[in-house]
């Protein structure tokens, strides 16, 4: 225990007054406040001389401001936190020759990279968390709206599947820095894995969607092809984590979205009566309808990091 | 194996092989309290894949190795308790200056903060690096990196120290600082120490007795002067390690 919490001590400092780290969240910081900030000068807007909806609060977080709502801004950018801070993990220490010291100290040499990990997921934590306080702080001045338990709840599970979103793609990059030796090598390979998992996969679903159940826009397409279509689609899309975790972050954010499903076949009348007729899910019935999707994304990042224990465990340290 | 108080390290058949290839064979040897052993050899002769099977950081194939009466592959964690290891052209963190790299290596031995803060004053003045205490290692010369490295192996307190290529490097006047240091240790603190080097006039200068490796076999050990007789033979002239050494080398 003291070689992990040694470890772990040293890590969170080299991570607190490391260059990459600040300008990171500097980066983020400023996002978040001009996405939070348009989105509130929005809501205000809209809000003048209405009965003030259900969930305004939230409401911060899921407002298109400038381009993005903070939730998409949090998919999309997450995953460069988690790789930007797990890359050089292990190969840097491997290269400067600090890895063969540290590891023979009388220190279990699973302490090094629980230690690593741990301080990473602590950091993203830290991050996160101060970003979320900070936009409601700011919500609360410019909106002036005060957010009421539920949304709290909701927040803190936000909170919960982000950690765990941004901490599969530290465990990932983890492991590149395991197995590549070069360290431009595991960064490279990181941002292609992210690249091709947030983008070429919905991408490639589509065309395996349109290929099973070819839709046809000329003579319309019988509802069972479009629903196969449709269906085939989103299976495919849950292999990519982003989908997962928007998925997850907006039917939590966003309390009026009932499914995760997109609507499909949707004749003029069921459509007046679902915005007539809208009401919010309650906490407990959105945390149901997330929940395959949250223990997905908590098992993929325990199983990417069993993984790079494993291999580290097995791998001959020699410098 | 029976072992006795005064033995630190011992190994009987030790070997390692890697796929078909044997990185270390049939290793037997012994090193004594308080001496100084020279390990020998070529490059890839094996030497440091005996130090880390020693340390328990690689498993060997077979034979068996004791260390302070402990098995390294069994009591890895305790081992590493006794040994101070430098490897080879060892490496720091630059970031930090020499007081927190000897803070980190306390941490990770389980010193509490007070009794590391009194023994790395007392560490950096034994190797010379007082006034260096607060500047970073970034900027450090090759030879006040090699003594940092002394005063981290020495600060968990060891009982036998390996030093891989502990003057690999350095000029002439550091070589001879870190010779005579290591030597002191040995004199003033009883300390065990396994040295690997190829600088041969100076491992002739401060080991007791040393082990020549090739290919993996340990193909002789003993004192200079055993060595010089079981290859020249009886003769008034005592010849140099160097000499030595590359009789055996050449001969195989």
């Amino acid at each position: 225990m003291q070689g992990l919490y040694a470890v772990f001590r040293k890590e969170l400092a080299d991570h607190f007054s490391s260059y990459r780290f600040v300008i990171l969240f500097a980066l983020i910081a400023m996002v978040s406040f001009i996405t939070s900030y348009v989105a509130g000068l929005h809501l205000k807007e809209g809000l003048e001389g209405v009965a003030k909806p259900k969930f305004v609060f939230l409401m911060l977080f899921n407002t298109p401001g400038a381009l993005f709502s903070m939730v998409q801004f949090g998919a999309f950018f997450g995953p460069l936190i988690g790789i930007v801070l797990g890359f050089d993990a292990i190969n840097k220490e491997r290269a400067q020759g600090t890895l063969i010291k540290i590891t023979s100290q009388p220190i279990y040499r699973d302490a090094v990279i629980n230690g690593k990990f741990l301080a990473g997921v602590v950091t993203i934590s830290i991050m996160l968390l101060s970003i979320v306080l900070v936009i409601s702080g700011f919500g609360l001045t410019l909106v002036g709206v005060v957010p009421g338990v539920e949304e709290i709840w909701r927040l803190f599970i936000y909170l919960i599947i982000s950690i765990f979103y941004i901490s599969f793609w530290l465990g990932l990059s983890i492991l590149f820095s395991i197995l590549f030796k070069s360290i431009a090598t595991s960064a490279l390979a990181s941002v292609a894995l992210w690249i091709f998992l947030s983008f070429f996969v919905t991408l490639g679903a589509t065309v395996v969607a349109n290929a099973v159940a070819p839709l046809n826009a000329k003579e319309g397409t019988s509802p069972e092809i479009l629903l196969k279509n449709t269906t085939v689609k989103e299976r495919i899309s849950l292999f990519s984590p982003m989908v997962l975790y928007t998925d997850a972050s907006t039917i939590i954010i966003n309390p009026m979205r009932k499914t995760t499903q997109s609507l499909i076949l949707m004749g003029p009348m069921e459509r007046i009566s679902a915005s007539r007729f809208e009401n919010p899910l309650s906490f407990a019935q959105s945390l149901i309808v997330v929940y395959p999707h949250v223990t997905a994304l908590i098992a993929i990042t325990l199983i990417c990091f069993a993984i790079s224990y494993l291999v580290f465990m097995l791998q001959e340290i020699r410098t | 194996m029976v072992t006795d108080d005064s033995v630190v390290v011992q190994t009987k058949d030790l070997t390692k092989q890697y796929g078909n290839q044997v990185a270390v064979n049939h290793l037997s040897f012994t090193l004594r309290e308080g001496e100084i052993f020279g390990f020998l050899g070529p490059n890839g002769a094996g030497k440091t894949t005996t130090l880390l099977m020693l340390m328990g950081l690689t498993r060997p194939s077979s034979g068996e190795a004791v260390v302070c009466g402990l098995d390294p592959v069994r009591r890895a964690k305790d081992v590493k308790r006794i040994i101070g290891y430098m490897p080879e052209n060892v490496g720091f963190y630059p970031e930090l200056d020499a007081v927190q790299s000897l803070e980190y290596i306390a941490a990770l031995n389980g010193i509490p903060e007070s009794e590391a803060r009194n023994k790395i004053d007392e560490f950096l003045e034994l190797v010379g690096l007082k006034d260096e205490a607060y500047k970073k290692v970034a900027n450090f010369s090759r030879g006040m990196k090699q003594r940092l490295g002394i005063a981290e192996v020495l600060i968990k307190d060891p009982k036998v120290l390996f030093l891989d290529e502990p003057t690999l490097g350095l000029d002439p006047e550091a070589a001879l600082n870190l010779i005579d240091l290591i030597v002191r240790l040995k004199e003033e603190h009883n300390m065990t120490v396994l040295l690997s080097s190829h600088h041969l006039h100076q491992v002739q200068r401060m080991s007791d007795r040393v082990g020549i490796m090739i290919n993996g076999t340990m193909v002789a050990q003993g004192t200079l002067d055993q060595l010089s007789k079981e290859k020249f033979g009886l003769g008034d002239k005592t010849y140099s390690l160097e000499e030595i050494y590359l009789k055996y080398f050449r001969e195989g």
